[in-house]
C-alpha cells in the first residue's frame, strides 16, 4: 500500500489539476467564478487545517487573517498607482502576519477552548475596529478598487480576465498546497502532530512547544491572508463582513466537512459546502443555512472524520 | 473447588474481555460471588483487579463476555442503573465528593426513589453507629477529612444505596494499622448484615482472614481459586502470584 | 490647584450616576445570560455557542405569547418553559451523542445549532424587528432624566432568578446531584445519579435563563434574529473574565464590564464602547488567565 500510495496520489493530483485547468475553458461564466471561489475558500480552509488538524488548536480567528489580507491588498491597490499585483500580495501578507503575531502570542498561553473563544473574540475586535474606523477602512461599506494587471516583471503585463484569473488563483493555491504538504510531512510537521496527540509528552521529550505553536499560527495566518488577497483581487472589494466571526465559523465547517488533518479535505469541504449552498439556495433562497446547518450537525455527530475520512474508510474495504 | 455450591450466585462474571484503547486489560476473567459472601481478589499491581470491579460496576464496558447480577444480564448497562439495582462501589483513592459536606455525600446515595423518610433516618442512624466520627463531622466538607475518615465516608456512602454487594477496591491502602483493623471490623459487620463483598486488596493476611474464598489474578485473568481457609500467607501459590 | 478643581468640576457626575444605574441594569441581564452559559460549561464542559439564539428564541416566544394573551407575565413564564424544553430536546438529540468525545465537537455542534436557529427565526419571523411592550410604564426622576421603573425591575428580577437558582444548587435535592456530578461525574454515576439526565436538566435550565433574559430585555431593544450574536460574544467575554464555571465570577464580571461600558459611552459611541469589554478580556488573559474574580490558585 505504501509503495502504491504515491503513485495513486500523484495520478489523482494530475487528474484533478487537469480538470481545474480546463474548467474555465468549458464552464459558463457563473461556474467559472464558482470554481475559483472554491479554490480561494479552500486555501483559507487549508490554512486553518494547519492549526486544527495538525497542531490540534481550534481557531475561530481565521476571519481576522483573511480580512487583514483582504484589506492589506486593498490598501496597496488604493494607495499605490498603478495598482501592482505583487505589492498587493505583499501588503496583504504583512497585514495578516501582524494579526498572526498578535494571536500567536496568546496561543502559547491558552489551551483548547480558551484559545478557541479568544480567537473568536479577537476576530470580533478587528471587526469592530474595521467597522467603526470609517475614515481608513470605509466602515460598513468597505472599500472598492480595481483589479491590478497580471504582471510578470519584464515578461508579461495583461489585465486579468476571468480565465487567466482562475489560472492565477489555481497556481497560487496549488503552490500553497504543495508547500504546506511538504511542511506537514517534514520533521516540523511531525512535531506539530505530536503536539496535537499529546502536548505534555511532546514537551517532556524536549521540544519547545511554544515555538512550534507560534510558527504554526504564523504559517496558518499567512496562507489565510493570501486567500484574503486573492479574494480581494477577484472581487475588487473589501468589506467588514468577511472579518466577522461567522466567516471563521464557516471555515471550520469546511474543515470538519472535508476532514481535518488532511489538507485536501478542507478544500473538498469548501467545495461541498458551497455546492450545498448553491443547490439549497434554489429551493430555500436565503434560508439555505437551515438544511445545510442540519447536515453539518449530522456530520459532526455521525461523520466526524469528514468526507475524506469517510471516503478513505470506504476505499480501504 | 467450585463456588457453584450456592444455588445461584449473586454476581457471576463470565469470560470478560475489556480493552483500554488497544490494551487488552481483561483477558477472559470469570468469577462468582454468592449472596452474602465475602470474596477476595488478589494480584499484583496492574493485573486488572480494579478494571474488573469497574467493569462489574458498569463504569467500563466489556468488549465480550457476560455479567449476571441477581439473575439479570447487566453487561453494558450504565453505572447509575446498576447502583440502583444494588451494586455499591468504593473505589481506590476513595473519591468522595470533596466539596460536599459529609451529610451531602451521604445524601447522594440516600435520596433515591421509593425510600421513605423513616427508612432514610434508619440508614443514617445505622451508618453513624458504625462510624461515629462521621456523625461528628457531618457538616464538614469531605475534603477536610483525614484519609481514614474519607475511607469510612466512602464506605458509608455506598451503604446508603442498601446494596446487595459492595465492590471494595483496596480499602486499607495508605491507612494506619489501627484503621486497617477498623476496616476489617466493618467488613465483618457488613457480612453479618448479609451484604456480599468483593474485596480487592494488596493486604494478603487481611484478605485471607476476612474472605470465604479467594481468586488470584495475573495478566488480566483469574489464575487460581481457593477457599481462604486452604491458603496461608507463606504458601507457594501466594509467592508465585504475589511475590510476597 | 485650579487645574484640579477645574478637572473635578468637569466630571459629569449626573451622567456618571445615570450610567452607573444603566450599567448595573445591563449587567444584571448579562449576568443572567452568562450564568446559564457558565453553568453549562462548568457542569457539562460544553461551550454553548447557541446560547445567544436561545436568548433570541425566548424573546420571540415572548412576542408571540404576548400578542396572544396580552400578558407580559404569562409570556415570560411560557417563553422560559418552552425554550427550556427546546434546550432539553436539543441536548438529547445533538449533544448527548457527543459526550466523551473531543470538546471541539460540542463547540461545532452548538455552532451549527446557532446557525440553524438564527436562520429559522429569520424564516419564521422575517427581518423586521418586533417589539415587546413593557408590562408597566412609569418613571422616576433621576437628575434630568425620567428613568423607567421597568429597568430597575428587570435588574431586580434577574438577581432574584440567579439567587433562587443558587439556593437550589446549595440546598435542593437535585442541587446536590448537580454539584456531585460537577465534581466527579464517574462517582456520581456510581451513586445512582443519572448523569445524562442531569446534563439535560442543566442545559434546560441554562436555556430557560437565557430565554427569560430575552423576554426581559425585549422591551429595551427590538427583537430580531441577530440579537443573539452580540449577547453571546459579550457573554463569552464575561465567562472568561469571570472564570469559566465560576457562577459568582461571571456575575461580578458582568456588572464590572457593563459598568465600564456604560461609563465609556459617556464619551464615545456605543459601537466603540464595546471595545472596553475586549480590552478587559485581553488584560485578563495577559495577567490573570484563570479569571479576574477567581482567587489565585495556590
Amino acid at each position: 500500500m505504501s509503495k502504491r500510495y504515491p503513485l495513486v496520489f500523484w495520478t489523482g493530483f494530475a487528474v484533478v489539476m487537469a480538470l481545474l485547468i480546463v474548467a474555465p475553458l468549458v464552464l459558463p461564466e457563473f461556474w467559472r467564478r464558482f470554481v475559483t471561489e472554491i479554490l480561494i475558500w479552500g486555501l483559507l480552509a487549508m490554512s486553518s487545517d494547519i492549526l486544527i488538524g495538525y497542531t490540534g488548536m481550534v481557531s475561530f480567528g481565521h476571519s481576522a487573517f483573511f480580512g487583514l489580507g483582504m484589506y492589506g491588498a486593498a490598501a496597496a491597490l488604493l494607495t499605490v498607482k498603478p495598482p501592482n499585483l505583487w505589492l498587493a500580495i505583499a501588503y496583504g501578507l504583512v497585514g495578516a502576519a501582524g494579526v498572526a503575531l498578535f494571536v500567536a502570542y496568546f496561543s502559547t498561553r491558552l489551551r483548547d477552548i480558551y484559545f478557541a473563544i479568544t480567537t473568536l473574540i479577537f476576530s470580533q475586535i478587528f471587526y469592530v475596529i474595521i467597522f467603526t474606523w470609517t475614515e481608513v477602512t470605509g466602515g460598513e461599506n468597505g472599500l472598492t478598487f480595481s483589479r491590478p494587471r497580471l504582471t510578470i516583471p519584464g515578461l508579461y503585463s495583461e489585465p486579468f480576465d476571468s480565465t487567466t484569473l482562475h489560472w492565477f488563483v489555481l497556481a497560487v493555491v496549488t503552490a500553497s498546497y504543495l508547500v504546506l504538504r511538504r511542511i506537514t510531512r517534514s520533521p516540523f510537521g511531525m512535531v506539530l502532530q505530536s503536539i496535537r496527540e499529546n502536548e505534555p509528552r511532546t514537551r517532556a521529550i524536549g521540544y519547545a512547544v511554544e515555538r512550534y505553536k507560534i510558527v504554526a499560527v504564523m504559517l496558518s495566518g499567512l496562507f489565510a491572508g493570501l486567500a484574503g488577497v486573492l479574494y480581494a483581487i477577484q472581487n475588487r472589494f473589501a468589506a467588514p463582513d468577511f472579518v466577522y466571526f461567522l466567516v471563521s465559523g464557516e471555515t471550520v465547517i469546511f474543515n470538519v466537512m472535508g476532514g481535518i488533518g488532511t489538507l485536501v479535505g478542507p478544500i473538498v469541504g469548501a467545495g461541498f459546502f458551497l455546492l450545498l449552498r448553491e443547490t439549497f439556495s434554489r429551493f430555500f433562497t436565503e434560508y439555505y443555512l437551515i438544511p445545510v446547518g442540519i447536515i453539518f450537525i449530522a456530520m459532526v455527530i455521525f461523520m466526524p472524520q469528514g468526507l475524506l475520512g469517510f471516503a478513505r474508510r470506504w476505499l480501504n474495504r | 473447588m467450585s463456588a457453584a455450591d450456592t444455588p445461584e450466585p449473586l454476581v457471576s462474571v463470565e469470560d470478560i474481555h475489556t480493552y483500554y484503547g488497544k490494551s487488552h486489560i481483561l483477558d477472559g476473567v470469570s468469577l462468582r460471588v454468592g449472596a452474602g459472601e465475602v470474596v477476595g481478589l488478589l494480584g499484583r499491581n496492574g493485573v486488572g483487579k480494579s478494571t474488573t470491579l469497574k467493569t462489574i460496576m458498569g463504569l467500563v464496558s466489556p468488549e465480550r463476555g457476560r455479567i449476571v447480577f441477581a439473575g439479570k444480564s447487566i453487561e453494558g448497562l450504565p453505572a447509575h442503573q446498576l447502583a440502583r439495582l444494588g451494586i455499591g462501589y468504593v473505589p481506590e483513592d476513595r473519591r468522595i465528593f470533596r466539596l460536599l459536606t459529609v451529610m451531602e455525600n451521604l445524601r447522594t446515595g440516600l435520596d433515591r426513589h421509593g425510600v421513605t423518610e423513616a427508612r432514610k433516618r434508619e440508614l443514617l442512624d445505622k451508618v453513624f453507629a458504625y462510624f461515629p466520627v462521621l456523625a461528628e463531622r457531618r457538616n464538614q466538607a469531605g475534603g477536610t477529612l483525614s484519609g481514614g475518615e474519607q475511607q469510612m465516608l466512602a464506605i458509608a456512602r455506598a451503604m446508603m444505596l442498601e446494596p446487595k454487594i459492595i465492590l471494595l477496591d483496596e480499602p486499607t491502602e495508605g491507612l494506619m494499622p489501627r484503621m486497617v483493623s477498623q476496616i476489617r471490623q466493618i467488613i465483618d459487620a457488613l457480612h453479618r448484615d448479609g451484604v456480599a463483598i468483593l474485596l480487592v486488596e494488596q493486604n494478603v493476611p487481611l484478605t485471607l482472614e476476612a474472605s470465604a474464598r479467594v481468586y488470584i489474578m495475573e495478566k488480566g485473568a483469574v489464575r487460581h481459586h481457593a477457599a481462604a481457609s486452604d491458603l496461608k500467607v507463606g504458601d507457594a501459590v501466594i509467592q508465585q502470584y504475589l511475590g510476597v | 490647584m485650579d487645574a484640579v478643581v477645574a478637572f473635578l468640576e468637569a466630571i459629569p457626575y449626573d451622567q456618571i450616576l445615570i450610567q452607573t444605574v444603566n450599567g448595573i441594569v445591563t449587567g444584571m441581564i448579562l449576568a443572567l445570560v452568562a450564568s446559564g452559559l457558565t453553568l453549562i460549561f462548568g457542569i457539562m464542559d460544553v461551550v454553548n455557542f447557541a446560547h445567544g439564539e436561545l436568548f433570541m428564541l425566548g424573546a420571540y416566544m415572548g412576542v408571540i405569547v404576548l400578542a396572544n394573551t396580552g400578558s407580559f407575565w404569562v409570556a415570560l413564564l411560557l417563553a422560559t418553559i418552552t425554550v427550556a424544553l427546546i434546550g432539553a430536546a436539543l441536548q438529547v438529540t445533538t449533544l448527548r451523542p457527543l459526550i466523551g468525545r473531543d470538546p471541539l465537537t460540542t463547540i461545532l455542534a452548538t455552532f451549527g445549532i446557532s446557525l440553524v436557529l438564527q436562520n429559522y427565526a429569520l424564516w419564521a419571523f422575517g427581518p423586521v424587528a418586533r417589539k415587546i411592550q413593557e408590562p408597566f410604564t412609569g418613571h422616576f426622576t433621576l437628575f434630568y432624566l425620567e428613568y423607567p421603573w421597568y429597568r430597575l425591575f428587570i435588574a431586580g428580577l434577574s438577581a432574584a432568578i440567579i439567587g433562587a437558582f443558587w439556593l437550589f444548587l446549595k440546598y435542593g435535592k437535585y442541587g446536590i446531584w448537580i454539584r456531585a456530578t460537577t465534581q466527579d461525574r464517574v462517582m456520581a454515576q456510581a451513586m445512582g445519579i443519572p448523569v445524562p439526565w442531569v446534563y439535560t436538566f442543566v442545559f434546560a435550565i441554562g436555556a430557560g435563563m437565557a430565554a427569560a433574559s430575552g423576554v426581559l430585555f425585549g422591551p429595551l431593544v427590538g427583537v430580531n434574529h441577530t440579537m443573539g450574536l452580540d449577547w453571546v460574544l459579550k457573554a463569552f467575554i464575561v465567562v472568561v473574565v469571570g472564570g469559566m464555571g465560576n457562577l459568582g465570577g461571571s456575575i461580578a464580571a458582568s456588572i464590572f464590564i457593563s459598568l465600564l461600558e456604560a461609563y465609556a459611552s459617556i464619551w464615545v459611541s456605543p459601537a466603540q464602547a464595546v471595545i472596553v469589554s475586549f480590552v478587559v478580556l485581553v488584560l485578563t488573559l495577559l495577567f490573570r488567565p484563570t479569571g479576574l474574580f477567581v482567587p489565585t490558585p495556590k
